[in-house]
């Protein structure tokens, strides 16, 4: 059999279920007999070099370049898999989405207590290179279809490894309670 | 002495005291039917229909329908358990469920309804109201984001002229919950506490108590809620 590929990203996310991914421990023994990684943080590789199975995401989309990424997912993966609140909710970057763009940037940039004496020309980047911010926190399935859910903040490495596995092995998923949670 | 009925819930017969609620009749038998809103069987808002179950048919909130002499209720079907499911997942849209930032995390009953029916994601988008959180109160505040307006605050919690302390403005989704300041400030520790620990959700919160249990050892972290009454 040949391996699964697997992908994975963080948009507008803390890199907490990353860290989760990686928290499976000696499995991660298991788990590359299993899969081999293409596109991800975890081996840097930039760009698709190939058809993926699966994509997981972190993160939810909090400008146009998780968006043009996300989508840039949709296109090289067979499932994409949302992991942890913010790539299902838009997690506590959310927490902004009822509090006016300009006055976030101006509470980050001017008025804030780390900028307020920091920044004397009074800038908010607007480079044309960098990724704008959306008005609101979106989050993945209202942008492209996310196939399957792993909630948690971040998500149990039990619940990613058990996930995943069955996944990529097509054998059934029994999820104890405790691995479901979210928080 | 009181007058016993005979009736069945899903298949299985049980004996209910003639007046009380099927939840009730249902928690004596060992037979769960979740609940969110109603928090003593009397008395319940009947607010969050979580409970609805089918009687002879028809469905209905078991909180409020009376047990009947050989009624027929079904409880623990398919249908009834997604119709419940997709209720839950309509009360995580509807407010700002942000759960990892939430004091009331692990001892959540919408939480842990959501952790026994296995909710990964919500089916419907989520609806980001601008809610206004209520913060004078010196012992409590009220977080609206959270609120799923059960109304169990305003039932239960009087001052001590027995005055409510919570009252529900405007109607309908532009419903909030208010507390009045003055008399807030009167109460004492143990009315606070009596607040927070009736409402199911985190809405309202003890100031200055957050996140005392760790992680591992709260109420649903390894309990499933109604395992008390249906193992
Ligand atoms: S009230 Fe319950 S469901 Fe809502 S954020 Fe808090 S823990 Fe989560
Ligand atoms: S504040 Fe809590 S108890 Fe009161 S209506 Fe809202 S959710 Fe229910």
């Amino acid at each position: 059999m040949s391996k699964k590929v697997v992908a994975t990203t963080s948009l507008a996310g803390c890199f907490g279920c990353h860290m989760s991914l990686l928290d499976i421990d000696e499995r991660i023994l298991d788990l590359i007999e299993l899969v081999e990684f293409n596109k991800s943080p975890i081996d840097d590789i930039k760009t698709f070099t190939k058809r993926c199975d699966i994509g997981l995401i972190e993160g939810g989309c909090c400008n146009t370049e998780n968006v043009h990424v996300l989508k840039y997912f949709r296109e090289n993966c067979d499932t994409l898999i949302a992991f942890g609140e913010c790539a299902i909710m838009g997690g506590l970057p959310a927490m902004r989405n009822n509090v006016d763009l300009q006055e976030c940037l101006a509470e980050a940039y001017l008025t804030g207590p780390t900028t307020r004496n920091a920044n004397p020309k009074k800038i908010i980047p607007n480079d044309d290179e960098i990724p704008q911010i959306l008005n609101r926190v979106v989050p993945c399935q209202e942008i492209v279809k996310i196939d399957y859910y792993l909630p948690g903040c971040p998500p149990r490495a039990d619940l990613i490894w058990l996930a995943v596995s069955a996944l990529v092995t097509g054998n059934p998923l029994e999820l104890p309670y405790e691995v479901i949670k979210f928080d | 002495m009181s007058e016993t009925v005979t009736l069945t819930i899903d298949g299985k017969d049980i004996s209910g005291i003639k007046g009380e609620t099927i939840v009730q009749a249902a928690k004596r038998a060992g037979i769960y039917i979740p609940t969110l809103c109603d928090f003593d069987g009397v008395t319940s808002p009947g607010t969050c229909r979580v409970c609805t179950v089918k009687v002879d048919g028809r469905a209905a909130a078991a909180c409020k329908t009376r047990v009947a002499e050989g009624a027929v209720v079904e409880c623990d079907t398919p249908e009834l358990n997604e119709l419940r499911k997709m209720l839950i997942e309509m009360l995580f849209v509807e407010g700002n469920h942000f759960c990892p930032a939430c004091e009331k995390s692990g001892n959540c009953d919408l939480q842990a309804l959501a952790y026994r029916f296995a909710m990964m994601a919500p089916r419907f988008d989520y609806e980001f109201p601008d809610r206004e959180i209520e913060a004078r109160p010196k012992k409590l505040m009220i977080d609206r984001n959270r609120c799923v307006l059960c109304q169990r605050c305003v039932q239960s919690i009087l001052t001590e002229n027995d005055e409510p302390l919570f009252t529900v403005s405007n109607r309908g989704n532009k419903a909030i919950i208010e507390i009045d300041v003055k008399k807030a400030d009167g109460i004492d520790d143990e009315l606070a506490q009596k607040a927070m620990d009736i409402c199911p959700v985190g809405a309202i919160i003890r100031k200055r108590k957050g996140f005392s249990e760790p992680i591992g050892t709260r109420k649903y972290d390894k309990t499933v809620i109604g395992s008390d009454i249906q193992g």
